[in-house]
């Protein structure tokens, strides 16, 4: 078979494409402010990790690190981001006095030791996995010959281990009741006796909207008059400035009420 | 000097195995005072004089045996138990019962027993009687381990005791500070002396590997000469200490704040005593060096001259006693210190002076007892009249002291004088003025108090005291005259064997030159003193430009040279001391605690709490660690 | 192709993450970090397993993995209880760790 474009694989392709968008993406996660951006740069990294284990043959891994890790860690991430604010946003200023800067030089060390250290491990090209997956008949079955032989134990213990955390999360997300739960009677006294002490509306607030028209939440109720009801419409909404503005709620009723009188009058001309 | 014949001790039989009951029975009554505490309030006197009786018995008993005995088996060792073994040294409790401590047993017992009688009267208006009883007890048992001690560990443990008994007696009335100070005063000085002890039996152990007489006996002769001077003026100035020599003198005078008895039995009779039986004891030491025995001699001297000038000072009728006990025992140092010509005159003069001065002691103490407890000389006067039997005694006691012709002293005194007169003229000189200022100052101490004209004041009913004290008082005083005549010819071959003494002719009737002179200087001081003191004696202490007077009642200014020569330059230095303590010592210590302390409080600020600072932290020792192994490796 | 530049991106992702644990205070994004850095070491392995011709290397990226996604669920849900008790995911919050 001859390739497309010579001394180039499609692995290297993989690597030179996914390499640099990895490391950007991770950079842009260590800089981006919101939580919300860092959690979608990580998925991009995560997806061309994923892509350079295809690469390397790992389908196997491919595969789970997108389910695993993209589908089901990084949601879980975005739920918690979603629990402790959206959009909140961390300030630029470091409190830390030098941290910034040490950290940086710290990590650029690091770095320069890691990669002289890994640059120079190998000597000649990889073995390959052919011969491996040879054995069992493909990759899936070579790993899962290797996971329920010579690793079972290990792989017991990890089932133990996600039990726990599963357990040990809820422990931990659990929040303590602190008093008994209201019953229906003490609720209907507190909200009559609210009624009778402030003149709070005992019963449920008006629905949103108008009826055969317009229901969407943001839409402010109208009474009899043509006011609004306040109480129809979330006080979120009304601060945001989110809400149908009031005449263009009336405007097909002042029409209609138009178009009436006009036939009214006509009406009214023709028995004249 | 010759060689000395070494006694060996012979193991004890029979009777002799019984001594340690000696020690214990006066130990166990005294513990049982203390103990049982107020509940023996009602008996307990009664106990405590049965007590130094019982051993006073056994002691007699002892000494029919020993006297029937032949001269070789005399001394007796009553191996105890072992006491300590440790490396090379095994410490051995035992008694040694022979010639020397026998008569000392008998002394301190017989003695003791009559002053407990008299302390049954004397103290018979003190609640605190049954506990004053204890501590005399103890003294009596304290005092008896130290002389039958046969080593001189164990002789060092009864040393102690006897330190101890004297302290709780001395300031037995706690509740007057003077009393209080001179306690701790008698405390002090002792130490000093201890101080000479304790290094004395040291140097005993590093040389001969044990402390016991016997061995320290027999190896004395290897000593050398350097270590032989050293060991005798350690063991000079130990004896000091305990018996009021100069320069460790001072104590005895405000020894005299306890009560009377205390100051007869424990303060005249026998501990003060001590310091001549430790330097008759150790005659084997001092056969090996001229120097130290010259310099007990010297000591001896200058102490009975600054005695009797004490005495001829002092308007204080214990104090005038007092300072005529420092010259006694200056004598008896004298005799010690001349070497074995006198040991046994020592021994001898140490016996009759127990006699005699106990006598006077509670004699003084019968006057107090009758002038509502009024100790100067000055308020007395023609007391003869009221007080018959006391004036009585105690005129026995001062013809004893001043060597009257067949009284005690006569024999005990003269026998130094002329041993002094032997081995050195200047000696013999300054004892012979020391005999003619003695009967000088008793003399004026009898005149001021029994003669003359009465000078009490009107409230002062003065009456003979109770039987329970004129009694002792009587036994005393025929002890003082006939003591002498009773011990002169048998004393010293009795004490040749343990003290290497040599013998001399001394018949009863000896009237050499010196003996005549000694007569004749004495009969001088007596005429000076009834001349002086015949007439008008003022009740006030008369202001006096003197010197001699003046330094006299200043004690010699003992105290002041103690304050001036050691105290101030110690204290002196011991705020140099201490400023460099504060300054250096401190400065260092301190300046390099807060050193780390800030190094601390400065790195602790690392630990701010920050998770991404331990983070950091974190990195950068990883870093460090990879780097050295990385670029390790490319060495 | 060969391994090193695999070896090399999985370091220098490691080294971001490590830069963005020591930098960032919001406890979520510090705990991203942590996974990049997961996420690198198994590169690296699966680069190993490549290299050396055998599975044991996926094997253990498989691990990490597992692990990984024990330890998101009790790290998230410890932000969670700890946002609920101080109103705060930052890290810089919790300092009662000091002297």
């Amino acid at each position: 078979m001859t390739s497309f474009i010579p001394l180039v694989s499609a692995g290297e392709v993989a690597f030179w494409v996914c390499g640099p968008i990895a490391i950007l993406l991770a950079v842009g996660m260590v800089l981006m402010r919101k939580p919300v951006h860092s959690a979608i740069c990580i998925a991009g990294v995560m997806l061309a990790l994923a892509v350079m284990y295809a690469a390397q043959d790992a389908p196997f891994l491919f595969v789970i690190q997108i389910i695993v890790y993209t589908g089901a860690i990084l949601m879980l991430f975005l739920f918690v981001v979603m629990l402790v604010g959206v959009d909140t946003s961390d300030s630029v200023v470091e409190t830390l006095k030098g941290h910034r800067v040490a950290s940086f030089l710290a990590v650029i060390g690091l770095a320069v030791l890691l990669v002289m250290a890994v640059g120079q491990v190998f000597e000649g090209e990889p073995a390959g996995l052919a011969a491996a997956n040879e054995e069992f008949g493909g990759n899936l079955e070579g790993l899962a010959a290797l996971l329920f032989s010579r690793y079972v134990f290990a792989f017991e213990a990890t089932a133990a281990l996600l039990i726990t955390a599963a357990v040990g999360a809820m422990v931990l997300a659990h929040g303590e009741r602190l008093k008994a739960k209201k019953s229906q009677v003490v609720q209907a006294q507190e909200r009559m006796e609210a009624y009778a002490a402030e003149g709070k509306h005992p019963g449920v607030l008006p629905n949103s909207g108008v009826y055969a028209r317009f229901n969407a939440i943001h839409a402010p109720a109208l009474l009899p008059d043509g006011s609004v009801a306040e109480a129809s419409v979330s006080e979120t909404l009304t601060a945001r400035g989110a809400i149908v503005a009031v005449d263009q709620l009336r405007t097909p009723a002042d029409r209609a009420f138009k178009a009436i009188e006009r036939v009214h009058s006509d009406a009214e001309g023709e028995s004249e | 000097m010759q060689l000395l014949e070494i006694v060996n001790a012979v193991p004890a039989s029979g009777l002799f195995s019984l001594a340690w009951l000696l020690i214990a029975i006066p130990l166990a009554s005294a513990a049982l005072l203390l103990v049982l505490g107020r509940y023996s309030d009602k008996w307990g006197h009664i106990l405590a004089t049965a007590a130094p009786l019982a051993s006073f018995t056994i002691g007699l008993v002892l000494f029919g045996q020993m006297l029937s005995a032949d001269e070789g088996s005399r001394a007796a060792s009553v191996p105890l138990f072992e006491w300590l073994s440790t490396g090379n040294w095994t410490i051995e409790v035992g008694l040694l019962v022979d010639q020397l401590s026998i008569l000392f047993v008998l002394l301190i017992t017989g003695v003791g027993s009559l002053i407990h009688i008299y302390s049954i009267g004397y103290m018979a208006h003190d609640d605190r009687r049954r506990r004053f009883f204890a501590y005399l007890n103890l003294f009596i048992a304290a005092m008896l381990l130290l002389v039958l001690a046969d080593n001189y560990l164990v002789l060092f443990v009864g040393w102690e005791g006897v330190g101890l008994a004297s302290y709780l007696l001395i300031s037995f009335w706690q509740h007057r500070p003077s009393a209080a100070a001179a306690g701790q005063k008698a405390f002090v000085v002792n130490r000093v002396g201890d101080l000479g002890m304790a290094m004395a039996i040291f140097t005993m152990l590093a040389w001969f590997g044990s402390s016991s007489f016997s061995d320290v006996n027999a190896g004395a002769a290897e000593l050398t000469p350097f270590w032989a001077t050293l060991l005798g003026l350690l063991l000079l100035l130990g004896a000091c200490g305990k018996s009021a020599q100069v320069p460790l003198q001072s104590w005895l005078l405000d020894a005299m704040e306890g009560p009377t008895p205390v100051s007869a039995l424990i303060h005249a009779a026998t501990m003060v005593t001590a310091g001549v039986y430790l330097v008759v004891r150790s005659n084997a030491i001092y056969a090996q060096s001229e120097i130290a025995l010259t310099a007990v001699a010297i000591v001896g001297t200058v102490t009975l001259l600054a005695g009797a000038w004490i005495g001829s000072s002092k308007d204080d009728i214990k104090k005038v006693l007092a300072g005529s006990t420092m010259s006694q025992i200056g004598y008896m140092m004298l005799a010690a210190g001349l070497g074995p010509v006198g040991a046994a005159f020592a021994i001898f003069h140490l016996i009759t002076h127990g006699f005699f001065k106990a006598n006077m002691f509670l004699g003084a103490g019968s006057v107090m007892h009758g002038m509502d407890d009024d100790v100067d000389m000055r308020h007395y006067g023609g007391l003869s009249k009221a007080m018959r039997v006391t004036f009585i005694t105690f005129a026995a006691g001062y013809l004893a002291i001043i060597g009257f012709p067949f009284t005690a002293g006569f024999y005990s005194k003269d026998h130094i004088i002329e041993a002094a007169f032997d081995q050195n003229t200047v000696l013999g000189v300054l004892a012979l003025i020391g005999a003619g200022v003695t009967a000088y100052y008793m003399t004026r101490l009898m005149v001021m108090t029994f003669f003359g004209k009465k000078r009490w004041a009107d409230d002062v009913h003065p009456h003979e005291s109770p039987l329970v004290m004129t009694v002792p008082l009587i036994i005393l005083a025929i002890a003082s005259l006939g003591a002498g005549l009773a011990m002169n010819g048998w004393i010293q071959g009795w004490l040749a064997p343990p003290t290497g003494h040599e013998v001399h002719d001394t018949p009863l009737v000896h009237f050499t030159t010196i003996g005549l002179l000694t007569l004749a200087v004495v009969i001088v001081g007596v005429l000076v003193g009834w001349f002086l003191h015949r007439g008008e004696i003022p009740r006030n202490e008369p202001t006096t430009k003197n010197p001699l007077v003046l330094a006299g009642r200043a004690d010699l200014y003992g105290d002041a040279l103690n304050e001036h020569a050691i105290i101030r330059p110690t204290r002196g230095l011991s705020k140099g001391v201490a400023a460099i303590d504060r300054g250096v010592v401190d400065g260092l210590t301190m300046g390099s605690a807060s050193l780390a302390g800030g190094l601390s409080a400065w790195l602790r600020t690392a630990q701010n709490g920050y998770v991404r600072t331990y983070g950091l932290t974190l990195v950068i020792g990883i870093v460090a660690l990879a780097a050295i192994v990385f670029f390790g490796q490319l060495v | 192709m060969s391994s090193e530049p695999y070896l090399v991106v999985s370091a220098i992702l490691f080294a971001i993450g490590v830069l963005g644990f020591l930098v960032r205070r919001n406890a979520i994004i510090a705990f991203m970090s942590v996974e990049l850095m997961l996420n690198s070491v198994n590169l690296s392995l699966v680069t190993f397993a490549r290299q050396h011709g055998n599975l044991d290397g996926q094997v253990g990226t498989f691990f990490v993995m597992v692990v990984a996604a024990a330890e998101v669920v009790v790290g998230l849900a410890i932000i969670v209880a700890v946002y609920r008790a101080r109103r705060s995911a930052s890290v810089d919050d919790a300092n009662l760790l000091k002297f």
